[in-house]
């Protein structure tokens, strides 16, 4: 009797893409936390924030033609019904929050008609006229969506441990960077 | 697990500085204004008062032998600009002894910006952000007498020597008579580069051009709680103002990470174009109120040095220009009507 395996792992490079970005995120979320409480740092934290920031909103377009090309491993049996709607829910969320932090972060130094420079003279255009009102509102909406990233961060983060160390499932092994039969 | 992640929590609280509520950090700084000046709606948290101006400035391409920056091609580019008093209060008296300050931002070929914010001062009076928030208590006025605490003083330049050399250099400079014939000077140094690459320290100032009318409204002792903004209004309505920008080019050893100390007199200097300020606007109708100059916004050519003044100033304006944008406007005391008066 045979059985054609459905895969246990995601795609080699979903999981390269999904690392990269993982370590990407949380450098810029300490970055970025780092860098509006540090006044010796700021300015250099700052000038790594901004490309980190359009690096991280490319390599999410990437991630997402990449989810939707390709299929994913089943949830194995231990993950009920309710959580894979929630797992779902947050990749969703995970995502979105990709593509929002940096366009409104770029919106942001738009309206407040700051360049928004990436290296030497490059810069990006503006995506916004020059608003100070939408600068404030923007400026806030930044803040909150990094703590809700962070957040988010830690929800998923949490989840995997506990199916992975208390369960023992071996979930992280759908993500492993290594081959994992 | 809960160690993974109360692990992560804590680092990040402490890399947001909640853990060290006694750390200076850029709000931190931004409150201490607020608590010495009050919180004035919609205006800066310093250099509160002030009045807009726009012109443009002609290069005569002699910077360019110390910057690739396009601002030091010859040619003109649009100027947007602000004069402003130090101080937290909008209405305050104008005063000789009180800062003048001059924000300007140069709009530069393909969205490049330079802005620049610079005060009559020939040097700052401290050296760290931590010295300034020091210097801010120390001199600020006590309720009981109305007047700094000469005591609290003492302290301050026991514990930073350095100040009392700035004052005595401050002490030996009196201001100009107005905002028209005042220099501005950038104080920190800044790093620049050519196109060959090659690496200089400079700092600049702008040095007023002597008016071709003058405007004798200047009065101390007047009761004209805006005497000085009056006379820069008539001056700019009589004819546009004129400041020329000089390079001072920094030797091996001279200061590039202290303001509170003077280059040598003889240090090479670079004229490398005029200033022309020929538009005045109150701060509700112009476009410099809704403008951070912060100094981090540098072509390139123009970089930061190692003066731990600049990165501070660049997070505190972040700080004050969001906190003013967030609030509703509050009418400025230099009313459009009174900038408009003509002559």
């Amino acid at each position: 009797m045979t059985t054609t395996n459905p895969p246990t792992q995601f795609s080699p490079l979903s999981r390269l893409l999904h690392w990269i970005m993982a370590a990407l995120l949380l450098a810029m979320l300490f970055i970025g936390i780092s860098m509006v409480a540090s006044l010796g740092d700021y300015h250099r934290l700052v000038a790594i924030h901004r490309p980190l920031g359009i690096l991280i909103l490319l390599f999410a377009a990437v991630r997402l033609v990449n989810r939707i090309f390709t299929t994913l491993p089943p949830f194995p049996p231990t993950v009920p019904p309710p959580e894979r709607l929630i797992a779902t829910a947050s990749e969703w969320l995970l995502y979105t929050l990709m593509f929002a932090l940096p366009l409104v972060g770029w919106a942001m130094l738009s309206a407040a008609r700051l360049p928004v420079t990436m290296f030497g003279s490059f810069h990006l255009p503006p995506i916004l006229p020059p608003d100070p009102a939408l600068y404030a509102m923007l400026r806030k909406t930044h803040t909150v969506l990094a703590f809700l990233l962070f957040f988010t961060f830690l929800a998923h983060l949490s989840a995997v441990l506990f199916h992975t160390l208390v369960i023992r499932d071996r979930l992280l092994n759908r993500m492993a960077f290594w081959p994992v039969k | 697990m809960a160690v993974i992640l109360g692990g992560i929590v804590a680092l990040f609280a402490y890399a947001g500085g909640w853990l060290t509520p006694h750390e200076l950090t850029p709000a931190r700084l931004t409150d201490t204004f607020e608590q010495l000046s009050g919180v004035h709606p919609g205006f800066r948290r310093n250099h509160a008062k002030g009045v807009c101006v726009s012109g443009y400035f002609e290069s005569n391409g002699k910077g360019a032998e110390l910057s690739r920056a396009s601002v030091f091609q010859a040619g003109r580019v649009p100027v947007v600009g602000r004069f402003s008093l130090g101080g937290g209060q909008p209405d305050m008296a104008d005063g000789p002894q009180a800062v003048r300050g001059l924000g300007l931002m140069f709009e530069l070929p393909g969205g490049e910006q330079w802005r620049t914010a610079m005060v009559n001062l020939p040097v700052f009076p401290v050296r760290t952000p931590q010295a300034f928030r020091d210097f801010l208590l120390a001199t600020a006025k006590d309720p009981a007498t109305g007047k700094p605490n000469p005591a609290k003083m003492q302290a301050f330049l026991t514990q930073y020597p350095g100040t009392a050399k700035a004052l005595q250099i401050l002490g030996s400079h009196p201001p100009s008579s107005g905002f028209d014939d005042s220099s501005f000077n950038s104080l920190n140094a800044f790093r620049f580069v050519n196109s060959s690459g090659a690496e200089a320290y400079a700092r600049w100032t702008f040095v007023p051009l002597p008016a071709t009318h003058t405007v004798n409204t200047i009065n101390p002792g007047s009761t004209n709680n805006d005497y000085l903004f009056d006379a820069l209004i008539t001056s700019v309505h009589l004819h546009p103002l004129q400041w020329r920008l000089v390079l001072t080019v920094a030797q091996a050893g001279d200061a590039t990470d202290d303001a509170s100390i003077p280059w040598p007199a003889d240090r090479r200097q670079i004229d490398a174009g005029t200033l022309t300020l020929d538009h005045i606007e109150s701060d509700d109708t112009g476009l410099a109120r809704d403008l951070n100059f912060d100094p981090l916004v540098l072509p390139d050519g123009i970089a930061t040095s190692d003066d731990p003044l600049l990165s501070a100033r660049s997070a505190v304006y972040s700080q004050s220009f969001t906190r003013r944008e967030s609030e509703p406007r509050t009418p400025s005391p230099i009313s459009p009507a009174e900038v408009g008066r003509q002559p």
